[in-house]
């Protein structure tokens, strides 16, 4: 039954990929950031159903199972001021760049604004490496599940596939347009289901109330951050949210934007989006304790598809299997398609191939579809030979994206900057982040010399640090490229 | 009534030092039927949601339409 009602969630979201498929265009730029067409509602579905990963939902679950309460202010709340923060100041302003210069890929920014061929290609390996984990974690995390919710009778490696496949199907065929309308269902079922797993799960523990109740009777410290979470360590880790400034997926997000004015209603609702998906996870993950004590390390992760299990009924517990499927999916399926465009524009046709320049729309098309695939193909591979401890990973995919934030801001408001810089901060990542890895990704919850300080805070300062001293020791940039970047009514920058 | 923007960007500073709830740290009463660190969160989102709606009603950057159209003649993907 759990089989039948994934099976049919999967055909629904095939469905609604194919039906976007009718607005298609044929041309690069619309398979590539839908013709910059997408409405304010697609839109927060997008950013916040790509940005909402399995990791960020069942990891969340198993933090707050170990961690207690403090996991929401740690990673949601946070989030709930930052991320839109950041989409106000920076992914506007990308949007209003990209739409002016006809920009398709992040990548495209940075060398366009620095003028320089070899910033964009380091950039490019830079973000495709700090991809990568990120593409695996979604792919095991979907074969994962699937195995947990059929308690082992589909192995893992068929879930890996099915998600794989359904991606490949709707992100080939529907381009930007089909992600963006199957984000939004997905976005909308794992809302909707998370919300009813929630209210199903906690009735059968004796409601909120009940549960705290029994919870602060059995283990008290769950409902304080007491000594599970370090003040430095709250106050530090708000810089992990800074990632979504340079993520390449939520760059081609912005950039498909309708007008400046659509991301207004996303601006205002996205810290009630966090919040509503962020609140059941944590209960849920906290009164856990309630039904199954005494799970270890990263088994904790499962805590959500335990309670499902045992307290839900079948239907739901298919439909709720199907709700995480939609969460691997919605983030799959972005990443996926923004490394295949830039795969097919800041490579293929950047360095002129297949016609470079002046390659045609069909085959713009035609190479992004054939890198969705490769790219999918090769991380189910990869998937399969990589051990579980990769979703330590994920976290330190964070801090590099979100240590590289001061490239995009000094891009944007600073025109003294210059590739230098850009270099130099790069570089400055690359050690420190090198240096805080080989010290602290077997050890979970590392902070620097156990002070609370998230890595993050430090490489994000050195990289800050490595942009402006870079920036002012070599020439300033052509005036000309300057220009072209800062319109004069643009007061940005010095 | 308007709200001058440089009065908008210090909100934000200042709700980024009240995400530090230390008062909290160690209380554990209930409030909502939730630990009172919990729902202080909580209502730390409603805080950014209303934030954000007084930047997008009060601090829009208004110039960014007019600069997306500002250059027709450099329309073409430029990789």
């Amino acid at each position: 039954m759990t089989l039948a009602v994934i099976f049919a969630y999967l055909g629904l979201v095939l469905l609604v990929g194919g039906l976007s498929h009718r607005l298609f265009r044929g041309t690069g730029e619309d398979y590539f950031v839908a013709s910059r067409t997408i409405g304010p509602f697609l839109l927060l579905m997008s950013l916040f159903g790509t940005n909402m990963t399995a990791f960020a939902i069942l990891g969340a679950s198993g933090e707050a199972y170990h961690e207690g309460i403090g996991v929401f202010g740690m990673m949601a709340s946070s989030s709930a001021l930052i991320i839109p923060t950041v989409f106000f100041f920076v992914g506007m302003k990308v949007w209003a760049l990209g739409k002016q210069h006809g920009i398709l890929t992040q990548v495209q920014y940075f060398r366009q604004r620095w003028n320089s061929d070899g910033l964009g290609l380091v950039l490019f390996i830079v973000l495709i490496v700090l991809l990568i984990p990120y593409l695996l974690i979604g792919v095991m995390g979907g074969g994962l599940t699937l195995n947990l919710i059929t308690k082992g009778d589909v192995p893992r490696w068929a879930g890996s596939l099915l998600v794989c496949v359904v991606v490949m199907t709707y992100v080939c065929y529907g381009g930007l347009r089909g992600t963006a309308w199957v984000n939004t269902f997905q976005t909308l079922v794992f809302m909707i289901l998370g919300g009813v797993a929630f209210i199903v799960i906690l009735r059968e523990l004796g409601g909120l109330s009940g549960a705290m109740a029994a919870l602060a009777e059995k283990q008290p410290d769950l409902l304080i951050r007491g000594d599970h979470i370090k003040p430095l360590k709250l106050l530090t880790y708000t810089c992990i949210p800074l990632s979504v400034g340079m993520f390449p997926h939520m760059f081609m997000h912005w950039l498909t934007a309708k007008g400046a004015r659509t991301f207004r209603v996303p601006l205002m609702v996205y810290p009630l989006c966090i919040a509503a998906v962020w609140i059941p996870s944590v209960t849920l993950g906290v009164v856990g304790h309630l039904s199954f004590p005494g799970l270890k390390g990263p088994a904790a992760n499962s805590i959500l598809v335990r309670l499902i299990d045992l307290h839900a009924p079948e239907v739901l517990a298919g439909l709720l299997a199907a709700g995480v499927f939609a969460a691997v999916m919605s983030s799959l399926d972005s990443q996926v398609l923004s490394i295949g465009t830039m795969f097919t524009q800041d490579i293929v046709r950047h360095y002129g191939w297949g016609g470079g320049e002046q390659m045609s729309e069909r085959r713009q098309v035609l190479y992004g579809r054939l890198f969705v695939t490769a790219i999918l193909i090769l991380t189910f591979a990869l998937a399969q030979v990589v051990d579980r401890s990769i979703f330590k990973l994920a976290i330190w995919s964070f801090t590099g994206f979100a240590a590289l934030f001061p490239i995009v801001v000094a891009a944007l408001f600073w025109k003294r900057s210059t590739k230098y810089g850009a270099l130099a901060s790069i570089a400055s990542v690359a050690v420190l982040w090198i240096y805080f890895f080989s010290k602290g990704w077997q050890t979970p919850g590392y902070t620097v010399g156990g002070t609370g300080i998230m890595p993050v805070a430090v490489i994000l300062a050195a990289s800050a640090v490595a942009m402006v001293v870079g920036s002012l020791l070599t020439r300033p940039p052509e005036p000309a490229v300057v220009r072209r970047f800062f319109p004069s009514h643009d007061a940005g920058g010095k | 009534m308007t709200i001058p923007k440089w009065l908008l960007y210090l909100l934000i500073l200042a709700m980024y030092v009240l995400h530090n709830d230390l008062w909290l740290w160690h209380d554990s009463s209930l409030f909502f039927g939730l630990p009172v660190g919990f729902t202080y969160h909580i209502a730390f989102c409603l805080g950014a949601a209303l934030l954000l709606t007084l930047l997008v009603n009060y601090a829009w950057p208004a110039h960014l339409e007019k600069q997306a159209e500002g250059d027709d003649g450099d329309q073409e993907g430029q990789p």
